[in-house]
This record gives C-alpha cells, structure tokens and sequence, in this order.
C-alpha cells in the first residue's frame, strides 16, 4: 500500500523562513531556481521578527575607524578563537552589502544626521556597528525579506501569469525528514533528493522532491525551561540533519543571554535587549553596587572601564575612554548575574537590577527603546523610564550546529544539503556576539542558496528519485504517537500512555538544571541518564484527536528532535573539560588553550536513520574530537602577538 | 494569588462548533495565553491555537477575548474579574480552520496584489541618503506585526464577504500610504501612482473613517489618522486637481 501524499518538484527546497531561509530562498531563485520555501509558522512570523537590537555590518557610518578587520577581531575574541575563521572572515567582508542590498529592497533603517544608517553600540563590538530600527530590528528584516519575495512573485505573475511559478512558500507545514537517496546501494555515497513533512492545518503529509535543501531552521532554546525562544525552536532541523547523516559541532556552546524578565513568572525569559546597556542602561545589585567592574575577566582586562566614572565618559567620548563592564560580551554578563544572584545579592524575584531610568530622560528612553517600554507596562507593570527593571538570564541562542564547509554553506558528508543561519555551526565559536546572528542570516543564507542553486543545476538530468520505502517510513514514523499499540502499554510508568506535554516539561527542567548555564561532570552524566529515559518514554506518548491542527500531535512529534538535540548538548558539555564562552564548567573553570583548536563533531551513532540506542552510555549520538584548520597568518597578524598568547599555544604561535 | 478561573472557548471547525466551559488555575501575572497552553496541557491536548513569540511581537495569537480583538498573549488576565466568565473565539472575519485558528490567506492574497517598494534607478545600494523625519512616517507603519486585528474588526469586511474582493483592508492601504510616504520610492517615475490605485483598486473608497482599526491596533499605529485619511486626502487631490492630473499625463507620456 503507498502511503497518502501529495508531490511536488522543486529545484530547491528552503525548510524555514526566517532571515536566513528566505534571504537563501531569494537567490536560489534569483539564480533561476525553482524554489520552495517551507515554514512551521504562518509566512512572516519566524523567530527572526522577535529580534531586537540590530544587524552588525562595519559600514563606518557612526565611527569612520570601522571596518571589515575590526569587526573580524571582536567577533574572534567573542567566540574566544573557537569561530571557524573562514566563517568569520565572510561574515565581517560582506556584511555591509548584505545590509545596503535591503534599502534596495524597501527597509528603512534609523538615520545618522547625515542621512546614513544609523549605528548603535552593543556589547563587544569595539565600534557603535548595528544597524537598527528602534529596538524592532528583526520586524524590519522579516518583512523586507517578505516584501522582496513577494515583489518577485509578482514578476513572476507578469511573465508567467501566476505568483507561484518559481517561487512558492508552503506555510504551517512541518518537515520531518530530510530524503536520501544512494545511487550505489551504499549509504556512503548517499545524496539528498527531497523532503517529507505534514501540513499543519489538514495533517496530511506531503513529500517535495528536490536535488538541493537548505536548512535555515534556527534554534533549540525549546529544550529549556526558560528561554527567549518561541515554540518553532525545538532543533528540528539539527536533528534533521543528523538523521541524514549530517555532523553537528559545537553543540556544547549555548548562549544565556544575560538580560531575560524574571518576573512575572510567566513571562520569564522573555528578552530585554542588549541595546538597553548599549544606550546606557547598567546593571546593580540589590546593594545598589554597579556590580559589573568587579567581572572583568584578565583576557578583557586592557579593553573595559575600571571605574563608574571612565565607563560614563565612554558614551560621549569613546576615543577617550574605555568601554563600560556592562557592555562585556554575553558569556561573562550572564556568569556575573549568576554570581550575584548565588552570592545573595539579588532583586525581589531572583535577578539582578537593570537601570536606564536614571540614565535617560523617559522622552528618549521611549524614542530608543519602545518596545521594552511596551513590553514591561504591559506585561510586568513597570515603567521603565521611572523605575529598573528585574533581569536574569534566558537561553538565547545555539552557537552549535551543522558542520559547513565556510564557502558554500554545503553540510559535511551529504551532498545536496545546505545549511545557514542558527542552525548552522562554527560562525560565532564558543560565544556569538550581539547583532552577529542578524548579519550571519543574511551573508550565508544568501551563500547557501547560491550553492545550492549551482549545486541543482550542476546535478540536471542526473537527479538522485525518491525511494517509496523511504517515504512510508518517515509515515509511519509520524503516525506513531496516534497508534494503539502504544495505548496501555506496560512499560510506562503507571501502565498508562505518555503525555507529551509532561516529557517536554521534564525534559526542559532536566536541561535546565542540570545542563544549564553553569555546569558540573556528575550533573550532565545525570542528564544523560534522564534524557535516555525520556527516549524511551516518549516511544509511548499517546496523542488524543485526530491529524487537523493537532498542537499535542506536533509535539509529540517534535520530541523526537529535542532529545536528540539535548543529547548533543550533554554530551559535548561533558567531554569538554574547560571553560570557554558558552560553556562554563564549575569543575574546570578555565579556559584552557589545548582544547583552543578542537571541535566536539556529533553524529548519528546508528548510521543513518534507524533511532534506536536505549542505553544511556551508548544513546544516539557518537561524539568525537577533530582539530580545526590553523588560522590562516594574514588574519593572525591582525592581531597582537601579546593577545593571541592568550588564546593560542606556543607551538601554533611558532608554526 | 491563584484562583479558578472559568473560560469559555470556541471549539470546532469549518463544519461548526460550540463554546466549551473548563474551569481552570490562573496565576498572577498570567495572560490569556499561559490559560490556552495550561488547558492543552492538562485538559485538551488538542486545542488549536496559533502562537509563536508570546511576547507581542510575531502578531500570530489574534483572537477575540469577550468580543474584542486583541492579542492573546498580551491580554493579561488580571484586566478581568476573577468572578467573570472569559470567552475566547477565533476571529470573525476569517473562516475557522479550527478552534481558534482561522485561515488569514485573505490578508496574503491582498499582499501580493500591492505594488511593490521602487528602488530609484540613479541609486545604488549604500548610497541611499535619507533623514530622519523623512523616515519617520512610514516607519511607523512598518512597526506592523500582521496580527491582522485591524482586517478582522474593519465592517467594510466583518460581515460583509461581498466586499473582500474589492477591498484590500487597513493593514494593505496602509502599505500603500507607507510606500507613497517612502522619500525614495520611485513608483511615479514608473507611471505609477499609489494614490490612485489605492482608491481605484484596492478600495479605499469604502473606508468611512470609523477609526475601529486604530482602535484595535496592538502596535498603537494611526492607521486612519496617519495613513488613510492622508491617503485619501492626496487621492483626492489627485483626481481633481487638473494640473496634478495634466503633470502626470505628461510624466507618463515620457516613460512610454
Ligand atoms: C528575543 C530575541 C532577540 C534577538 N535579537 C537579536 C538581535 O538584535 N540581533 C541579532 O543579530 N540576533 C538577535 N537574535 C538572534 C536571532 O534573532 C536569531 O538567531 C535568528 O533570527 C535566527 O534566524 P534563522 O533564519 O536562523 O531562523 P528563524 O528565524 O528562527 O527561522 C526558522 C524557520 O525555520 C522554520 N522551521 C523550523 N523547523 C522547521 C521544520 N521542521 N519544518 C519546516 N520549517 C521549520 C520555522 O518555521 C522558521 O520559519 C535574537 C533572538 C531572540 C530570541
Ligand atoms: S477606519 Fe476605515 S479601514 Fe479602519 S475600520 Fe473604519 S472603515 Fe475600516
Ligand atoms: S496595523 Fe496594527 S492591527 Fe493591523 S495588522 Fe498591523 S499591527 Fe495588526
Ligand atoms: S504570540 Fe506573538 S504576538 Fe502573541
């Protein structure tokens, strides 16, 4: 019997529309593609709207030092040299274009007094970079890249008298298996020829086939109990990639912004954006101390204020003073408010105090920053122009995530697929930078659907078909949480079926506490063991009613790539036995240079495909060790030789 | 602090439905929302509701909370009695997919059917010189999150299906007046006036300036005092004033 699906054919294939799917989807089709773009959400809502502070790019427009070098080194010293440089590189070249190319496209950025865009400051960016709009950037990316498909679309209906000829955005509809096909019968050579997914609203599947898929499906901060993420980041597309074969690095790295609402409960982690302390804004603990100065780690010594009054002369006269504590990058902020907090000296709710009211007159702070004045009176009572706020902090971002290779975005070790924006690994190392994630959507995204493109019409008449045993499997697979054998089983806990409501809970705590932001060998071993009992607990969740816009059913389904995904955290947070930006272990709590140059490479442990691994030793994931290419020497002589001790060995240094 | 809260929520689908009591915890602080997601976790695992950001931004949790549109996630629940009956449905001018979800492909129809932003040919990227205030005013247009409030509770379309076709509601006449208002827009150049088609094809003329939409708007937009009413005063003028029409033959003459 063939399963029930409805087939389409594309040359490429985008699974997501955030800033990095659909600025892919733009030059896949630009490149002549035909080109689907498939979102969770409705078209315009992905995780990318709720950005705030802005888009990094070294256009110079408020200091003219700027440039592409200096925006290389802070976002290097950011990641604490773990970035794959060739990444970084990229990113700190292109970006200006990538940001210019929007105003071609309709978005209207905030104005310097000479006309330009306007850029703000932002913690460890040496230069005001981040082009913005109030504190809404992320809405203006969204819908400029909206508007441009649409305004191709709408070419495309005046030369082929129909929106969609050559590109088409299938809203609400969830993949769940990237497809695979091995001309040779040999899993080695396998390549990728489509996708397979549901339709939200109707629940029927749905298969496209296609030569080239770009993942550009964001992040994982679902697996935590408070994160500033929505509910689409439960690392689907991580997962996806490792279940065809794809390798994840980094996974150890995950980002706790320093700044989430703790109050009321619930809407803890609900973002304050960093341009709160890039406008002025500066954290204090219950004793009203400006905490801060007292957190400069050695490496940042020679860059940062050491006193209240050179971190004030600062806004006016950044060439005269050195940069306020506040504005440290995230990793050190959320570690200090963690301290504080421990220490005692923490606010009402268990954070710590973030002040702009007295920094600020209430008109400016309104004009800079208005919808955190919307945010906090709507949702916690608090005006902020005349009293701070309660902050502590959020899961925020992954800075793990498909190995690429630099150029191309291509995912190492399966042809056709393509990877960018968060889920994509090795950009931003061990700690990205505000703003950074912006800019990266829009360089490798545009890099990805490129590729992918040349990669499609490379491929032509040689397209790898798609397996019918394939597409009844990833059916069955879906169908899972409805079926009765599960119903009753005796292995669950009481005798009855799983709710998948409780696991997800369960396994959000579990992340939390025990993988959070400050780590500890016994606890992640603890973790692991739960993790692989929730696996097997979650082969029994049972979902009620039927396949139309089932949010129980999704997420049960969604399960599936959570613990995944949390497995690859655990575990590479266990072997690395240092400290380094989005990864602090209270049992080895330095940073250490030998493990400088490595990367943790996670993969599928039962190659591809076949989820099984019920010992929590053993589980999914196999974890090894790879050394990363040295940096290349003209991007090592940016730096001074004093600062790169820190961070590389003699025998690097000397080579 | 916690009480039992008593809700009334519309469930069903295309075919038909019905309000369904549940008595539920509420905590403080909670929105309506944090309700919606405590009644799939414990008494309805499959109540459909749409939602992304829960923090006001994405515009994805419209429903109508006590008849009045807004979003589920920014109505806190400490604006009502602990004594009153909440009643949620899904939003009226649109079919029900199901539950609270409605199927808003409307909205996306009419998006497509606004001409788009016109970059100005002499101008290449990074050279775009533009003032604040200049900015400004389409700026706040595009502080717009799509929630689509404002298209729900319009009565040109509330009730009236007969009118969708012709009329592309505030949301979308709003984007034209945002693209008019852009300083560097090059539309006219093109032989294209937004002005006009705003009234003779996307329906401007129906809007009667009950200002519902601004009303309703959770981004506190101006839409009729800031983009309709400017719209169709320069619309007016458009077509009345003979050397504005004369100017603009010519104009249209030379692209030819
Ligand atoms: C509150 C907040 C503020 C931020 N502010 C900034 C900032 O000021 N500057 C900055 O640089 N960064 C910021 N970030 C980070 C940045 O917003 C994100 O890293 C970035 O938007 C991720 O974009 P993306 O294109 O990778 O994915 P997203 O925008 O998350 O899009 C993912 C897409 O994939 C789709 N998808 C996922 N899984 C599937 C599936 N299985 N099937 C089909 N589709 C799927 C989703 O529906 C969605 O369309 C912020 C993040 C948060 C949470
Ligand atoms: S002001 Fe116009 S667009 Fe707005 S609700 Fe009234 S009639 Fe509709
Ligand atoms: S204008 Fe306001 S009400 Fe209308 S869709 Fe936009 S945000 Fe919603
Ligand atoms: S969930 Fe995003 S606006 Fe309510």
């Amino acid at each position: 019997m063939t399963t029930q699906v409805e087939r389409h054919s594309y040359d490429v294939v985008v699974v997501g529309a955030g800033g990095a799917g659909l600025r892919a989807a733009i030059e896949a089709r630009s490149q002549g593609m035909r080109t689907a773009v498939i979102c969770k959400s409705l078209f315009g809502k992905a995780h990318t709207v709720m950005a705030e502070g802005g888009i990094a790019a070294s256009m110079g427009n408020v200091n003219e030092n700027d440039n592409w070098q200096v925006h290389f080194r802070d976002t290097m010293r950011g990641g604490k040299f773990l970035n794959q440089w060739r990444m970084a590189e990229l990113h700190a070249k292109e970006a200006p274009d990538r940001v210019w190319e929007l105003e071609t496209w309709g978005a209207l950025f905030d104005r310097t007094k000479d006309g330009k865009i306007s850029q703000r400051n932002f913690g460890g960016h040496e230069y005001p970079r981040l082009a913005h709009v109030g504190d809404r950037t992320g809405l203006e990316l969204i819908r400029t890249l909206q508007q441009k498909i649409v305004s191709l679309q709408q070419e495309d209906k005046k030369e082929f008298g129909d929106y969609e000829a050559r590109l088409k955005v299938f809203q609400e509809c969830t993949v769940t298996r990237i497809l695979t096909r091995a001309e040779s019968g040999s899993a080695a050579d396998s390549r990728v020829c489509g996708v397979f997914g549901y339709v939200r609203e109707s629940g029927r599947f749905f298969v496209i086939e296609a030569p080239a898929v770009v993942l550009a499906t964001g992040g994982i901060g679902k697996s935590f109990k408070v994160p500033s993420n929505s509910w689409e980041y439960t690392g689907d597309g991580h997962a996806l990639a490792l279940l065809a074969g794809a390798q994840l690095i980094n996974m150890e790295f995950v980002q706790f912004h320093p700044t989430g609402m703790v109050w009321p409960p619930s809407v803890k982690g609900i973002l304050v954006t960093e341009s709160v302390r890039g406008d002025g804004g500066v954290l204090r603990n219950s004793d009203g101390k400006r905490f801060m100065f007292d957190y400069i780690p050695e490496v940042f010594k020679e860059k940062y204020a050491q006193d209240e009054a050179e971190a004030d002369g600062w806004y006016t006269a950044p060439d005269t003073h050195r940069r306020p504590p506040e504005l440290l990058p995230r990793d050190e902020v959320a570690r200090a408010i963690n301290a504080e907090v421990k220490a005692g000296h923490g606010s009402p709710h268990g954070g710590v105090f973030l002040d702009v009211s007295t920094r600020l007159p209430a008109e400016e702070i309104r004009r800079r920053l208005p919808s955190m004045h919307h945010q906090f009176k709507e949702l916690a009572d608090v005006d902020i122009t005349a009293e701070p706020m309660e902050v502590g902090p959020t899961c925020h971002y992954v800075m793990g995530g498909v190995d690429v290779d630099p150029d191309t975005a291509a995912a190492t070790g399966v042809p056709g697929l393509f990877a960018a924006g968060e889920v994509a690994g090795g950009m931003h190392g061990s700690n990205r930078l505000g703003g950074n994630s912006l800019s990266d959507l829009l360089v490798f995204g545009r890099r990805a659907g490129l590729y992918a493109a040349t990669y499609a019409a490379e491929l032509a008449g040689s397209r790898p078909q798609v397996a019918e045993e394939q597409i009844e499997g990833a059916a069955a697979e879906a169908l899972r949480p409805f079926s009765a054998e599960y119903a009753g089983n005796t292995d669950t806990v009481d005798g009855r079926p799983e709710n998948p409501y409780s696991l997800h809970q369960e396994l959000q705590q579990t992340m939390n506490d025990l993988v959070g932001i400050i780590r500890r060998a016994g606890e992640m071993e603890e973790a692991l063991h739960r993790l692989a009992d929730l696996r097997v607990r979650s082969r029994t969740a049972v979902v009620e009613g039927h396949r139309q816009f089932n949010p129980g059913w999704h997420l049960a389904i969604d399960l599936r790539n959570m613990l995944l995904v949390s497995e690859c955290v655990a575990r590479a947070a266990l072997e690395r036995t240092e400290s380094r930006g989005g990864h602090t272990r209270d049992d080895y709590p330095q940073m250490d240079r030998l493990w400088r140059k490595s990367n943790l490479v996670c993969e599928l442990a039962e190659y591809r495909g076949v989820i099984t691994g019920q010992d929590p030793a053993m589980g999914q994931i196999k974890l090894t060790r790879r050394d990363m290419l040295p940096i290349r020497a003209d991007l090592l002589a940016l730096f001074e030789k004093d600062e790169l001790l820190k961070y590389l060995t003699d025998e690097e240094l000397s080579a | 602090m916690s009480y039992r809260g008593r809700f009334k929520i519309w469930r069903g689908d295309a075919k038909g439905g019905a309000l369904q009591e549940f008595v539920v915890e509420v905590n403080e602080g909670e929105v309506v929302l944090d309700i919606i997601h405590r009644l799939q976790a414990t008494q309805a695992p499959d109540l459909a509701v749409r939602w992304n950001c829960k923090a006001g931004k994405c515009g994805s949790c419209s429903a109508e909370i006590n008849g009045r549109p807004r979003l589920m996630c920014m109505t806190r629940m400490s604006v009502f009695d602990e004594s009153e009956t909440v009643t949620v449905t899904p939003m009226r001018t649109f079919p029900v997919v199901r539950d609270l979800v409605t199927d808003v492909s409307f909205n996306y129809t009419k998006a497509r059917e606004i001409p788009s932003f016109v970059p100005p040919p002499q101008l290449g990227p990074g050279e775009y010189r533009m003032q604040q205030e200049d900015v400004g005013r389409s700026q706040e247009f595009r502080k717009c999150i799509e929630c689509f409030l404002c298209q729900n509770v319009c009565h040109v379309v509330r009730d009236h299906e007969e009118n969708k076709t012709a009329f592309a509601g505030p949301r979308f006449l709003m984007r034209i007046a945002e693209l008019d208002m852009h300083p560097l827009d090059a539309a006219e150049e093109t032989g294209l006036d937004r002005k006009s088609t705003a009234q003779d094809e996307h329906g401007l003329g129906y809007c009667n300036i009950t200002k519902c939409c601004t009303e309703v708007c959770p981004e506190h937009i101006k839409i009729t005092d800031n983009a309709l009413i400017p719209l169709k005063e320069r619309a007016a003028d458009r077509k009345y004033d003979p050397l504005v029409w004369l100017g603009s033959m010519i104009r249209r003459r030379r692209t030819d």
